[in-house]
Order: C-alpha cells, then structure tokens, then sequence
C-alpha cells in the first residue's frame, strides 16, 4: 500500500456494522498523533461508514482499496 | 474538533429484542464519531437495561408480518404456543450470524463509551423493578432530566 507502513494493524473481518466503527475508534484512540492504523473490513457499508467516522473525528484516511471483498483502510491519527 | 459537540437523544421504549439493538447501536456508534449520546429507557425499554431480563428478550411473530419466516406461514399461527419462542431462537441465529454482540455487551460498550443511560422512574415504580436490578452505569431520573439533555440535541429519536 504505498509507501506508508501501519504502526498497528486491525482485523475487522466477518464483522457488521456497528463493529469496525467502534473497534476502529477504539484502535485510534490507542495510537500517537501521527501513527497509521490499517484496519481490514468485510462489511461493505464499512466503505462508507468509516470515511464517515474519519469526517466526525478529523483523523485522516491516507487510502482506501478494496480486494476480493476486504476493504483496507490507512488512518493517519490527526 | 474544538466547537460544539454534536448530540443525540434516543428514547427506548420497547422491550423486544429486535427493538433493543437500533438505540444501543446509534448511540454507541455516535459517541465513536465524537458525538454525546444519550437513551431514556421507558415503560418496556426497561427491560433492555434489566440485568434479570436483558439476556432473554424476545420477539414474537404474530403481528409481525415482516418477519422472516423458513416456510410460508400464515402470521395468525403465530398465536400457538411456543411460536415466540421460535421466533426467538431464529432471531438469535441471525443475529449470531452477522456477529452481532448481544444486548449485554452492546450495553457494556455503550457504557464504556460514554452513553448516558437513563432508566425512567416512574416505570420503575410502576413495574417494581429496583436500582439495583438495572445494569451497573444506569442513571435513574425522570422526564425533565432527559429533557434537559435533549432540549440540545441535534438529533432526537423515539424507539
């Protein structure tokens, strides 16, 4: 993914909503300013729903992709 | 974010158990997105934070043409015994699923989280349910308490 390298890595497969958005939250509440979190989801309102959560918290999605039904996610902690 | 915070307020006022997941899911999803959230619990909400009752609520399928059924089934049979509690047992089944956390732990992150949970008074009264019976982080207040919350709220929900 790039050039960036996660700090933490979060396993949100086989999960639905509201579980990512809440293990997310959770998981960038642990992280330094600064540091990346990848967090992989099997849910597809995830796509949405976590870009959503990004808007509220002000914490940055550096990329999304999406592979065989897993969507990744890298989150810069604002 | 250093304005304002943004807020909901859910009343819950059905004991069922599909109706005790969509308060405790936007509440604790709110306050992950950076929100206040609170639920008032009336009449048979109630029973979503009784610790005696919270990990065997039912729902029942007679009046519920919506739901899902392995074989067609006309809904007045829903009236023979033992019908809710298949409707139950197939509820669980969807829920476990989708890997939903049950109502206890739905409450326990709600909790965690932030949510004000607020059992109303006069339904405890009423149905001699105590303050210890309700789970532990439960306020119990009345009408205006919530109110005083809610009067701010961006978004106000009743379930």
């Amino acid at each position: 993914m790039g050039d960036v390298k996660p700090d933490t890595t979060l396993d949100c497969k086989g999960m639905n909503c509201p579980m990512p958005i809440i293990k997310t939250k959770k998981a960038i509440g642990q992280l330094t300013p600064g540091q990346v979190l990848l967090v992989e989801v099997t849910d597809a309102g995830s796509k949405s729903d976590i870009p959503a959560l990004l808007r509220r918290t002000g914490d940055e999605l550096v990329e999304m992709k999406e592979s065989e039904g897993v969507f990744t996610f890298m989150i810069r902690k604002k | 974010m250093s304005e304002k915070k943004k807020r909901i307020a859910i009343i819950a006022s059905k004991g069922t158990l599909d109706m005790a997941y969509p308060p405790l899911i936007l509440a604790s999803t709110a306050v992950a997105m950076d929100a206040e959230a609170a639920i008032f619990f009336t009449l048979y909400g109630v029973d979503i934070v009784n610790k005696k009752k919270n990990r065997s609520l039912k729902v029942a399928p007679i009046a519920n043409p919506a739901m899902p059924s392995p074989v067609p089934f006309p809904n007045i049979l829903g009236v023979l015994p033992g019908m809710t509690s298949l409707a139950t047992i197939m509820m669980n089944g969807m829920i476990k699923k989708i890997n939903w956390p049950s109502i206890p732990e739905l409450l326990n992150l709600c909790i965690e989280s932030g949510v004000r949970m607020i059992a109303c008074t006069p339904t405890l009264e009423m149905t001699g349910v105590k303050k210890e019976d309700l789970v532990e982080g439960v306020e119990v207040a009345g009408a205006a308490e919530f109110l005083d919350f809610a009067f701010d709220a961006d978004i106000s929900l009743f379930v």
